[in-house]
């Protein structure tokens, strides 16, 4: 049993992490601080797909003498590209937070309701 | 060499064009420049249709990499159909956006949003063509990624709170996406749909497995706005440009709904999806409670835009109610309201969006006798109504007709009081509109009908609404045949 959960450790990670962004997604109101926490649940999946590849033993993925167990490329390929992604996201959700600032002149989400039903 | 390529260009085209438009001055050059992308995607749409239509695929491989290792687009009847609706809706609104645009968007603005347009578009077409599930997420995010900008141009400031709300939703959702696709990679070492379906029946009892399957359909479902999960559509189609609205509104959460059918029938397979999960017990309840209760908070919305929104909610419960039944009828009945949908929500918006040029508002007290100041404009939006509503030779009709059939050959009758309840409401939400415009006296003396340029596109999509519900032989026998393929095994 502790071997298990200590054998898995990495994705008690993955979903301690995904757990933890979600939550600040959910509970913050600082707008700011939900772009923080979106990343940290999308990290959460890059490690997920990070662990996949692994593969017991192996080295890193170029052909050499004395090796013949490799661990699989092809999901850290994937998460380059989910990367890049979470890069366009964040500067996305970033700029529109900069353009609601100038709207609004503030970036909590109870202050922003106020002004929307006040008018 | 066009014949060949022909299902790569449908998607490399528009890509090439988006930064080209993006460095062109602002005027209305992009706006020519996009509309031509859009009409060659319409034509290369339609041949891939023809090709495909006698059940044959298409397989292209990317870069001459053989499958499953390299990405494949593999067309089919489903894929064309989906394809063609998306790039017709684009080739119908961009002749209205050149006056809608030039008045809701910043000139110096102009060519940035047709460059995110034609992201778009290249995104969900990518999406209706592709074979490989990672390169589904990718485009995903590209059409994802472009809507969050093009809503965000929205005139009010509510716009850039409606994006900032669809990004955080729609991230969630890509994000459970990824993890579903990484699960099942993890216990097939495939990325490829066709191979994944050949895969998974070995692996068909492990957590894992439903544990990526749950994961997609969650993910896919807030893409698809499927209730609960709605949240971020009302304000999202409210306030983003009326192009931009009309655009989304007919062809986004149709190709969600698309990715959905893939996913359930082609990749996972019905059995593994209805009679080891039993998601129709998931779906039909859910589907039911959206076409009832967004019906009913559409009756109370006073901005019609986002009293269209709440009736996109549900009709979305339209579509999957047919998906839960999960037989031949049923999803016939969904691929069609995939379809006619699209025409009522195209017509709907579109009309609206009229009213918003001339009148400069979509508040219901300000349609205050528009029926007499802007004839052409209303009689539109009332037969795109009855579309809505589902009144015979309407293409809205035909959908409700088959979805009741797929209800009947199962017996559930209580499908069939839901479609009806749906129905109804959707008459008492259309009518407050009505009423407003033909029967009370007008507050605006100077508004005239709108613009031609606007009125001939709208019109043409009135045309098809009427057109498919009476000549309906083109929809039905490709709904037919592609819901054959989809429980007769693999595409």
């Amino acid at each position: 049993m502790i071997e298990y959960i200590l054998g898995h450790y990495n994705y008690w990670i993955v979903i301690f992490l995904m757990m933890t962004g979600f939550y600040i997604v959910i509970s913050r109101g600082n707008m700011i601080k939900k772009i923080a926490g979106l990343n940290i649940f999308q990290v959460s999946v890059f490690l997920l797909y990070i662990s996949i590849g692994n593969v017991r033993d192996g080295t890193a993925p170029i052909i050499t003498e004395g090796f013949t167990v490799y661990s699989n490329p092809l999901p850290h390929v994937l998460i380059l590209t989910a990367i890049v992604v979470g890069v366009a996201t964040t500067s996305l959700a970033l700029a529109l937070v900069v353009r609601i600032r100038e709207a609004y002149g503030t970036i909590e989400e109870d202050e922003i309701h106020n002004k929307d039903q006040s008018l | 060499m066009i014949e060949t390529h022909l299902s790569l260009l449908l998607v490399v085209i528009p890509l090439i064009a988006a930064p080209i438009v993006a460095i062109l001055p602002n005027g209305r050059l992009p706006w020519l420049v996009t509309l031509l992308v859009s009409l060659s995607c319409l034509v290369l749409a339609i041949m891939q249709l023809w090709n495909v239509a006698d059940g044959s695929i298409i397989s292209y491989e990317l870069g001459g990499w053989a499958p499953p290792w390299g990405i494949e687009y593999r067309i089919d009847v489903i894929n064309a159909f989906v394809a063609l609706l998306v790039a017709g809706v684009a080739a119908v609104t961009l002749p209205y956006a050149l006056l809608s645009v030039e008045k809701e968007i910043p000139t110096k603005q102009i060519s940035l949003f047709y460059s995110a347009f034609l992201l778009c578009l290249s995104g969900l077409l990518g999406i209706t063509q592709t074979g490989d599930i990672f390169n589904l997420f990718v485009f995903l995010e590209i059409s994802s990624l472009s809507s969050y900008a093009l809503i965000s141009l929205g005139k009010q400031r509510k716009a850039l709170t409606a994006a900032y709300q669809y990004l955080f939703m729609g991230t969630i959702g890509a994000t459970f996406i990824l993890i579903g696709i990484g699960l099942a990679y993890a216990v097939t070492g495939t990325l490829n749909m066709a191979d994944l379906a050949a895969r998974l029946p070995e692996v068909e009892a492990t957590r894992t497995l439903q544990t990526a399957f749950i994961f997609l359909l969650i993910g896919v479902a807030i893409k698809l706005a499927v209730f609960p999960l709605h949240l971020w559509l009302p304000n999202a189609y409210a306030y983003a440009p009326s192009v931009i609205t009309i655009f989304l509104a007919a062809t986004a959460t149709k190709v969600a709904a698309y990715v959905l059918i893939r996913i359930i029938f082609t990749v996972f397979g019905a059995s593994l999806a209805f009679q080891e999960m039993h998601i129709h017990w998931l779906l039909l309840p859910l589907a039911s409670i959206a076409v009832i209760s967004a019906s009913l908070v559409a009756i109370f919305q006073y901005n019609i835009k986002r009293m269209l929104a709440y009736s996109s909610v549900a009709q979305i419960g339209y579509i999957l109610l047919g998906i839960g039944i999960a037989s031949a009828t049923g999803l016939t009945a969904s691929l069609l309201h995939l379809f006619n949908h699209a025409l009522m929500k195209a017509a709907l918006f579109m009309a609206l969006g009229a009213v918003l040029y001339q009148v400069g508002s979509v508040a219901l007290q300000d349609m205050a006798g528009l029926g007499r100041r802007m004839p052409w404009t209303m009689a539109a939006f009332v037969a795109g109504g009855l579309s809505l509503i589902g009144v015979p030779l309407t293409v809205g009709f035909i959908s409700k007709l088959y979805l009741i059939l797929a209800a009947f050959e199962q017996g559930w009758w209580w499908l069939i009081v839901v479609v009806a309840i749906g129905s109804l409401l959707a008459i008492v939400y259309i009518w407050r509109i009505v009423e407003t415009a033909y029967f009370k006296p007008t507050s605006h003396s100077n508004v005239t009908e709108a613009p031609l340029s606007l009125l001939l596109p709208l019109w043409l999509i009135v045309i098809a609404n009427f057109y498919f519900g009476i000549d309906t032989s083109l929809t039905v026998s490709v709904s037919e045949s592609a819901a054959n393929m989809l429980l007769g095994g693999k595409p």
